[in-house]
């Protein structure tokens, strides 16, 4: 995996939160059947970089029992794998051997995008009719004359005809579909001017006229595609990129009947009263109270607690926590649709406000522009027949001032920053779902973080391991590799893996920590009042007071910290100075929060909220007038999330989270938020000059449009050029936005970067 | 005149030619995975 360097620290970044490997009924539920026997397992493998990884990939699952075929699709990192027979071949399995973690994502996604090959096909036919047509216009303008040109503008015609009908039909339809509920939008002018254009050019041709305006009507549907498709790209890619982390939410749960036999149901299928085992590793799937079985929960997905939560048989469990350490039975108390997760989606929903009513840049001076320019044909076209009388001239001149007004650079001016700030964003690891999204993130006044998982990592952090004993350290590493328990993860990482001196029968204890014997005494890793149980007198109490014990004695003690996100306290300055007051909302503890916000400078925080405490906050500053982005993660951001004005969240955050937010940065560093924030400001001013721009030009060539000096030469020269002057601008994001003094901490994982930019 | 009653034929068939070509890669799937391809070439095929 040498070559593969850049990849792996991709892989951390996207790993944090990972459960156990999917089970091979889980792997079965969501493939699809191709035919009868066959079916088909799609997984999103991030770490593949190269031809060897393609290799090794493609024999390691050829080789497998019952796989039929295995590709890899480099671009999209996915690997497709065929498979017969009732039971899912070991796949993620054989692919974590190799050392490349896959994962499922939700199959629904695979259909094939339609769109993007529908204008890709009409852009090729654009492309092709515009140069033919072109090409026979520069003769026409050279001085063909005669049979000559007449012939000319009837192959014209001709080649003009499919490029309408199939390329002109994704504005035909935009504009009929905007026009029908009333509204307007930027393809409306577009449709009326291609389609009078052409109209008026067949008369001409068939009248054996000198002026015919196919040209410009092809050529402005050719360029007017190129920024729609580019834009549909970057969408698509983000959107990939994000669809491609792991699943976080349970897909199915085992369920054991009354008469012993144990069963795989999907989520949707589980009803209440059934008995589920949760292992350890999984999540809870629905709402339930535990019968049997105790152990430790992680919580900070749902309620924002960071310190895990012990529970034992009688207490309830919430969907969407994370069973950490032992085995646990439950009796489901709740269907999926009525669990909590479905919850926070009926919250999201009724929340959802501030962005339905957001209309977008382009379309706000469309809604402007089209009136005043059909209002200008419509008066040149009455002022001349007012003055010559000649309704043949009058109407001419009208359609010319129609095709030099046609909004191409108005049409390109917005997608094109847009397209080119997501790219700049995609380098960095911030996913953009759409354009209308940056432009909301620009107008912000105030940002709202979540603190676990947002602010800090969810993650604790061992603080005093350098003053504990290196050696009782290593014992209590070595022991920590045996539980997924936060603290004792954060053990392990702090003191590696040792291997020395060798322990024997290693036993978790859910609840209370890790027992082993090496060295003929007996150890235990864990809570203070269980592993110290000679020592009864209350020592120094740390962050859960956790301690390793040699015969009951305490020899260490270790002391933990929630570890913040990197870059959070820079983020939050570089916030403040561009005026974005921060705030912290949180369901965790006033102690808890306190803390990291005076670590991290952040001077007002609401501790202890539940989720529609959240929304309710952030409601009430919307209706101050205020601004709202909001950053989290959580399932219970999730409504505050959908009712914010513009919200980011983090790659590792809940599925449903990931779904709602208009932004997903997938790197750690917390810096995203504040570089986002920099390119979508830097990329609204781009717009506002390149439609400053294309009013420029249109005062300029309106006037000789309406004098009836416009040929179709000048139409076809005035058009390219203002659509390349826009383009230009647009690319002048990509310089200043490199050297502007956010990126510069960035510049080491550039590798990283160039290497996902090119491969999706 | 007359030449340009074959040429004009002629040039509008190779366009053609070179945009069915274009989609007939697209609907093939060939632009499916650039960067896989690319690759692709450097692996030796196996004996089996």
């Amino acid at each position: 995996m040498s070559c593969c360097a850049p990849g792996a620290e991709m892989a951390l970044d996207l790993g944090g939160a990972t459960s156990s490997l999917p089970s091979s009924q889980e792997i079965r539920l969501a493939s699809r059947s191709l035919d009868d026997d066959l079916r088909q397992t799609d997984l999103s493998v991030p770490t593949v970089h190269c031809a060897a990884c393609i290799q090794a990939i493609e024999t390691a699952l050829g080789k497998l029992d019952r796989v039929e075929r295995a590709r890899v699709n480099l671009s999209t990192k996915r690997v497709s794998v065929q498979w017969r027979g009732n039971e899912a071949p070991p796949i993620v399995a054989a692919l974590e051997l190799l050392g490349y973690p896959a994962h499922l994502f939700d199959p629904e996604i695979h259909e094939k995008d339609k769109t993007l090959s529908e204008l890709i096909r009409a852009v090729a036919v654009a492309g092709f009719a515009a140069g033919n047509i072109m090409l026979l216009s520069v003769s026409v303008w050279s001085g063909a004359e005669g049979a000559t040109r007449d012939l000319f503008h009837w192959v014209s015609a001709l080649i003009a005809i499919p490029a309408l009908a199939f390329a002109g039909g994704i504005y035909f339809r935009s504009a009929w579909n905007a026009l029908r509920h009333g509204r307007m939008n930027m393809d409306v002018p577009i449709a009326v001017g291609v389609s009078l254009a052409y109209a008026m050019s067949l008369y001409e041709t068939i009248n054996h006229g000198d002026h015919a305006y196919f040209d410009a009507s092809v050529s402005l549907l050719f360029f007017l595609l190129i920024g729609r498709t580019l834009d549909h790209v970057m969408r698509e890619r983000a959107r990939t990129a994000v669809n491609g982390l792991s699943r976080l939410a349970a897909r199915g749960a085992m369920v054991l009947r009354e008469d012993g036999s144990r069963d795989y149901l999907p989520v949707e299928e589980i009803e209440p009263g059934l008995q589920l085992l949760v292992t350890a590793g999984e999540r809870i799937p629905v709402d339930g109270k535990i019968i049997q079985g105790s152990s430790d929960l992680d919580c900070s997905l749902v309620s924002g607690e960071s310190t895990p939560r012990t529970v034992s048989s009688g207490e309830t469990v919430q969907a969407g926590t994370l069973n950490l350490t032992g085995p646990l039975i439950i009796e489901a108390t709740a269907a999926a649709k009525d669990s909590f997760l479905a919850e926070m989606v009926r919250l999201m929903e009724a929340a959802e406000g501030g962005r339905a009513h957001y209309r977008r840049i382009a379309d706000r001076v469309s809604a402007l522009y089209a009136p005043v320019v059909h209002l200008t044909a419509l008066v040149t076209f009455l002022g001349w027949m007012a003055a010559t009388g000649d309704w043949h001239q009058a109407v001419t001149i009208a359609i010319a001032v129609l095709i030099i007004t046609c909004p191409c650079a108005l049409g390109l001016a917005v997608p094109i920053v847009q397209v080119v700030a997501a790219r700049r964003l995609f380098e960095s690891g911030v996913m953009v779902k759409d354009g209308s999204a940056m432009e909301r993130l620009a107008a912000i006044d105030t940002a709202v973080f979540d603190k676990t998982g947002t602010l800090t990592l969810g993650q604790p952090r061992l603080v005093n391991a350098s003053s504990i004993d290196p050696a009782m350290l290593a014992i209590a590493g070595d022991m920590a590799v045996h539980s997924r328990h936060p603290f004792s993860m954060a053990i392990a990482g702090a003191a590696g893996f040792a291997a020395q001196p060798k322990l024997e029968s290693v036993s978790e204890h859910p609840g209370f920590g890790i027992e082993a014997t090496a060295m003929g005494s007996t150890w235990r890793l864990g809570r203070r009042g269980w592993a110290g149980w000679k020592a009864r007198t209350a020592g120094e109490s740390g962050y859960g007071g956790t301690v390793l014990t040699k015969d009951g004695i305490i020899v260490a003690s270790f002391v933990f910290e929630d570890a913040l996100r990197s870059d959070a306290r820079a983020a939050v300055e570089q916030l403040n100075n561009a005026r974005v007051p921060v705030e912290m909302l949180s369901g965790d503890t006033a102690a808890a929060c306190g803390e990291v916000a005076a670590t991290l400078g952040i001077h007002h925080f609401v501790p202890a909220l539940l989720p529609s405490g959240k929304v309710v906050y952030i409601e009430t500053l919307a209706k101050d007038g205020h601004k709202v982005l909001m950053v989290g993660d959580g399932l219970n951001d999730t409504p505050a999330l959908g009712a914010a004005h513009v919200s980011i969240a983090p790659a590792t955050a809940a599925d449903v989270g990931r779904k709602a937010a208009d932004f997903v940065f997938l790197r750690e560093s917390l810096s995203a938020v504040p570089l986002a924030l920099d390119i979508s400001r830097k990329a609204g001013r781009l717009i506002r000059q390149n439609i400053a721009i294309a009013i420029v030009y249109n005062t300029i060539a309106v006037p000789i449009a309406i004098l009836g000096h416009v040929t179709p030469l000048i139409a076809a020269i005035a058009m390219s050029a203002s659509s390349l002057l826009v383009i230009g601008n647009a690319l002048r994001l990509q310089g200043f936005a490199a050297s502007s003094p956010e990126t510069v901490g960035t510049r080491g994982k550039r590798s990283t970067a160039g290497a996902l930019a090119r491969s999706s | 005149m007359t030449t340009l009653v074959y040429l004009i034929p002629v040039a509008l068939f190779l366009g053609a030619l070179g945009l069915s070509g274009f989609l007939w890669a697209l609907r093939s799937g060939q632009y499916e995975d650039l960067d896989g391809a690319a690759e692709r070439i450097l692996i030796d095929r196996d004996e089996s």
